[in-house]
C-alpha cells in the first residue's frame, strides 16, 4: 500500500502542497481530482521519486522511500503524452523495464507478448512508436509500465487528448485491466466522469492538504461503486 | 497558359536573373575551380606522386593530422556534452549571457586562439600536442553546445523521467535513451569538429612547432618555404580528396541515424530545485566563465608583461610604429614587421572582402531564390570554398595567377579575392532562408500598386533583406580580418595582414616581439568582438520588431 505523510512541496514561493497527506490501499484504485495547473502530476512526480519534496514522507508497505531513487522504487508511471521511446520499436517500449530487471530474453519476450494481447496489441511488436496512432500509443504506454508488475501504478491524465468514442472505449479497457490485474492505482485527472468512472474512491485535490484537514472516514461520502 | 504567361510578366525577366547569377559564376569559376583544376591537372606530376607516396615524412604528416583531430574531437564532445545539458535543460539567471559567452571562442580568428594558449599555457607545453589539442576543444565547443544542445532542449524531460519509472539508473537512462536520441546530432557536430581539427592551420603554426606538423602546414611548408610545389600539390588534392571522402562518410553515418523521432519542439527548461542542482548549475556555470575567459585574460596580460612587472610598453611600441607619425624611430619596426600598417591592411582588405561577398552573395541570392529548383547549381557552386581547406584556396590560387595574361601575382586584389571566397557561402547563407520567406503576393501587391518587377524587389525584397545583409556584412567582415590559410600563400611583403604579422611576431625569438604579437592578437580579438556585437545588435533590434 502507499502512504503519502505530511507531504510539502513547494516552486520557489509557491507551496503546491502544505502537509498533505493520502493513502492508497492494495489494489485499490484511487483517482485524485483537480483542476489543471493544481500540482496533481507533481504529486505523482513526487511519488515517483522524479521531484524531491521539502518535508514528508512516502511510504509504500510500510517502508519509506523517500530517499530511495526512482529506479529502485517499483513504481510504474504512465505519462501523459505517453513518452514513448521514439528510438526503439512497440516491443522493445515494452521489454524496457524487464530489461532493467535483468529478465531473461525468452521470459523477456513471452511477457511482451502477453501484455500487447491484454492491450489489444497483438502482432504490433516490431511496429515504430512514431507510426502509432493516439489511442495505440497509450496502450502501449500502459503495457511498458505494466509488463514489470510495479507496486504502485501512476496515472497522469491517462485518456486526455482522445476523441469521445475512443475515450469511451480506452476508459472502459483500462478499468477492466487495472482491475482484472489487481493493480494498485493512483490516477489524477481533471475530468470527473473519468474518475467516478475508473476509481474506486475519488479524493479532491484541495482535501489533501492538513489546511483543511480531511480523515480518510470524511472521504467517504466521496466514495464511488463502480 | 494565359495567367501564367500574365504572370511572368510581373516576374523579373531572366536577362535580368543571368546579369545577378553573372558574377557570382565568373567569381567561383575563377578564383575557385580554375585553381583547383591547375593544382590537380598541372602541377602534380608522376615524380611527385611517387616521392609523396615514398616519403615516410608525409605518411608520419598524415598519421599525425588524422591523430589530432581525432584526438580533439573526442575532448570536445566531452567537455561540450554537459555545458551543453546546462543550456538545454536548466533555467537560471544568466543563462542566455553564458550561451552566447560559450560561441565566443568560435568567432575569434585561429590565430589569436592560438597566441591565445601560447600566453597562457606554461612553456614546457610549447609545441605539444597538448596545446593543439586544448586549442581545438577550446575553439570549437561551441559547435557541441549548441549542435547538440540544439536538440537536447527538444528532448521531453519525461522521457527519462519515464525510464527512470522502468527501472534504469542514471547512467543506463543516459545511454539508452538520452544518448540514443542525442546520436544524429552528436554525430553530426562531431564531424564539423574533426573537419575544422583536420583542417587546422593558424593554431597549428603557432602551437606545433617544427615536430608537430599538420597536413595543411605541410602543404604551406613545401609550397612557400621549400618551393617543392608539385608534392604540394599532390598533398592539397589528397587533402581535398580526404575532405570529400570525410563528408560524404559523415553523411552517410548521419543518414543511418536519423529517424524521424517526431519530437514536438518544446522548451522545458525548468529551474533548479534540490540543492545538488543548484550545485550543478552554479558550478558548470563557473567552469564555462572560467575555461572561456582565462586564455583571453592571459592572452591580454601577456601583452602588458615585461620583465620586471607590468606596463603598457608593447602597446605604445605598436601604436607609436606607423609612418604617420612624427618620430622618425619606429621601434617595432624590426626584421620587416611593421604592426601598426597591418592594422591598416587587415582593415582595408576586409573592407574590399566584405563589398566584394555582400555583392556577389546579394545577387546570388536574388538570382537562387527567383531561379528556384535551376538556381540549385549556383548555390552548390557557391558553397564549395567552405568544403575545401583554405590552404588549397590560397595555394590554387596563387599558383594559377603567374603566368601572363593573368600574372596577378603582385596584384593587392589577391588577398581579398581569397578572404571573399571564403566569405561570400555566408553571405549567401544568411540571405537565402530570409528571402525564400518573402510571400511573392507581396510582391504581386507591390505589382498591382504600379510598382515594375525591378522596383517591387527594390521595395519589398531589398527591404526585408536588408538586416540579414547587414548581418551578412558583419561576418564577411570577421572572417577577412581573421583568415590566414589562404593569406599565408597570398600575402606579399609591404601588404602583412594582422594574423600574418602575429604568427610572425610570435614564431620569432624575443620577448618584446612576443608581446607585440599578443597586442596585436588582443587587437584583433577585440575588433571581432565589435563587430560581432553590432551585428547582435542589429539582429536583436530585428527580432523585437518581429511581428
Amino acid at each position: 500500500m502507499l502512504e503519502v505523510r505530511d507531504l510539502t512541496v513547494r516552486f520557489g514561493e509557491r507551496e503546491l502542497f502544505e502537509r498533505a497527506s493520502l493513502s492508497v490501499a492494495d489494489g485499490e484504485i484511487v483517482a485524485l481530482l483537480g483542476p489543471s495547473g493544481s500540482g496533481k502530476s507533481t504529486l505523482l512526480r513526487v511519488i515517483a521519486g522524479l521531484l524531491t519534496p521539502d518535508g514528508g514522507t512516502i511510504l509504500v508497505g510500510g517502508a519509506d522511500v523517500t530517499s530511495v531513487p526512482t529506479h529502485l522504487r517499483r513504481i510504474g508511471m504512465v505519462f501523459q503524452n505517453e513518452q514513448l521511446f521514439p528510438h526503439r520499436t512497440v516491443e522493445q517500449n515494452v521489454e524496457f523495464g524487464l530489461r532493467m530487471s535483468k529478465w531473461d530474453k525468452q521470459r523477456r519476450s513471452d511477457r511482451v507478448r502477453e501484455l500487447l494481447d491484454v492491450v489489444g496489441l497483438a502482432g504490433f511488436g516490431a511496429r515504430r512508436v512514431t507510426e502509432l496512432s493516439g489511442g495505440e500509443a497509450k496502450r502501449v504506454a500502459l503495457a511498458r509500465t505494466l509488463a514489470p508488475s510495479p507496486r504502485i501504478v501512476l496515472l497522469d491524465e491517462p485518456l486526455t487528448g482522445l476523441d469521445q468514442e475512443l475515450h469511451d472505449q480506452l476508459a472502459g479497457e483500462l478499468s477492466q485491466l487495472l482491475r482484472a490485474t489487481a493493480t494498485t492505482v493512483l490516477l489524477v485527472t481533471h475530468d470527473r466522469n473519468e474518475a467516478e468512472f475508473l476509481a474506486d474512491r475519488i479524493v479532491m485535490l484541495a482535501d489533501l492538504s492538513s489546511r483543511n484537514p480531511t480523515t480518510d472516514a470524511a472521504l467517504g461520502h466521496l466514495r464511488i461503486s463502480p | 497558359m494565359k495567367v501564367a504567361e500574365a504572370n511572368s510578366t510581373n516576374r523579373l525577366a531572366s536577362a535580368l536573373l543571368i546579369a545577378f547569377a553573372a558574377p557570382a559564376t565568373v567569381f567561383i569559376a575563377l578564383f575557385y575551380l580554375w585553381p583547383v583544376a591547375t593544382l590537380a591537372l598541372r602541377s602534380i606530376t608522376v615524380e611527385a606522386l611517387r616521392s609523396a607516396v615514398h616519403d615516410s615524412e608525409i605518411r608520419h604528416v598524415v598519421l599525425f593530422t588524422a591523430y589530432q583531430a581525432a584526438l580533439s574531437t573526442a575532448l570536445t564532445i566531452g567537455a561540450g556534452l554537459i555545458p551543453a545539458f546546462l543550456l538545454a535543460r536548466y533555467e537560471f539567471r544568466g543563462r542566455r549571457l553564458l550561451k552566447a559567452l560559450v560561441v565566443v571562442p568560435f568567432v575569434l580568428p585561429t590565430v589569436v586562439v592560438g597566441a591565445a594558449f601560447l600566453a597562457l599555457l606554461p612553456e614546457s607545453l610549447d609545441q605539444s600536442v597538448t596545446a593543439i589539442v586544448l586549442a581545438h576543444v577550446f575553439f570549437n565547443i561551441a559547435v557541441i553546445v549548441r549542435g547538440v544542445g540544439g536538440l537536447w532542449e527538444q528532448l521531453p524531460s519525461d522521457l527519462t523521467a519515464a525510464a527512470r519509472t522502468l527501472g534504469a539508473s542514471p547512467i543506463r537512462t543516459m545511454r539508452e535513451i538520452t544518448m540514443p536520441l542525442l546520436a544524429p546530432a552528436i554525430y553530426a557536430s562531431a564531424s564539423i569538429v574533426f573537419l575544422f581539427s583536420f583542417t587546422s592551420f593558424g593554431v597549428v603554426r603557432l602551437l606545433g612547432g617544427p615536430a608537430h606538423t599538420t597536413l595543411e602546414v605541410e602543404i604551406w611548408q613545401r609550397a612557400t618555404r621549400f618551393g617543392d610545389v608539385p608534392v604540394a600539390a599532390v598533398l592539397s588534392i589528397t587533402q581535398f580528396a580526404l575532405l570529400g571522402l570525410a563528408v560524404m562518410w559523415f553523411a552517410r553515418i548521419q543518414a543511418r541515424h536519423r529517424s524521424a523521432l517526431g519530437l514536438r519542439p518544446l522548451t522545458m527548461h525548468r529551474r533548479a530545485h534540490s540543492r545538488r542542482q543548484r550545485l550543478f548549475v552554479s558550478t558548470t556555470s563557473m567552469a564555462i566563465v572560467v575555461t572561456i575567459c582565462t586564455p583571453l585574460v592571459a592572452l591580454v596580460e601577456r601583452s602588458l608583461r615585461t620583465g620586471t612587472g607590468h606596463s603598457l610598453t608593447a602597446w605604445r611600441a605598436v601604436f607609436a610604429s606607423g609612418p604617420a607619425r612624427a618620430n622618425p624611430i619606429r621601434p617595432a619596426l624590426t626584421n620587416g614587421v611593421d604592426p601598426l600598417a597591418s592594422i591598416a591592411n587587415s582593415l582595408r582588405f576586409a573592407a574590399i572582402a566584405m563589398a566584394i561577398s555582400v555583392v556577389i552573395g546579394a545577387l546570388s541570392a536574388f538570382a537562387i531564390t527567383a531561379l528556384g529548383r535551376r538556381g540549385r547549381l549556383l548555390d552548390v557552386g557557391l558553397m564549395l570554398p567552405l568544403g575545401t581547406s583554405a590552404v588549397t584556396i590560397g595555394f590554387g590560387m596563387l599558383i594559377t595567377f603567374d603566368t601572363s595574361p593573368f600574372d596577378w601575382r603582385g596584384s593587392p586584389m589577391m588577398i581579398p579575392l581569397g578572404h571573399a571566397l571564403v566569405a561570400t557561402p555566408f553571405v549567401v547563407r544568411i540571405l537565402l532562408p530570409v528571402l525564400r520567406s518573402i510571400d511573392p503576393r507581396l510582391r504581386d501587391a507591390a505589382s498591382t500598386l504600379g510598382a515594375s518587377p525591378f522596383r517591387a524587389l527594390r521595395e519589398i525584397d531589398l527591404r526585408i533583406a536588408a538586416r540579414p545583409l547587414i548581418t551578412g556584412a558583419g561576418f564577411a567582415m570577421v572572417i577577412s580580418l581573421g583568415e590566414f590559410g589562404a593569406t599565408s600563400f597570398l600575402t606579399r611583403a609591404g601588404r602583412e595582414t594582422l594574423p600574418i604579422t602575429i604568427e610572425r611576431l610570435l614564431n620569432r625569438p624575443g620577448a618584446t616581439l612576443h608581446a607585440q604579437g599578443y597586442v596585436l592578437a588582443s587587437v584583433l580579438a577585440a575588433v571581432t568582438f565589435m563587430i560581432i556585437g553590432a551585428v547582435e545588435a542589429v539582429r536583436i533590434g530585428d527580432d523585437s520588431r518581429a511581428w
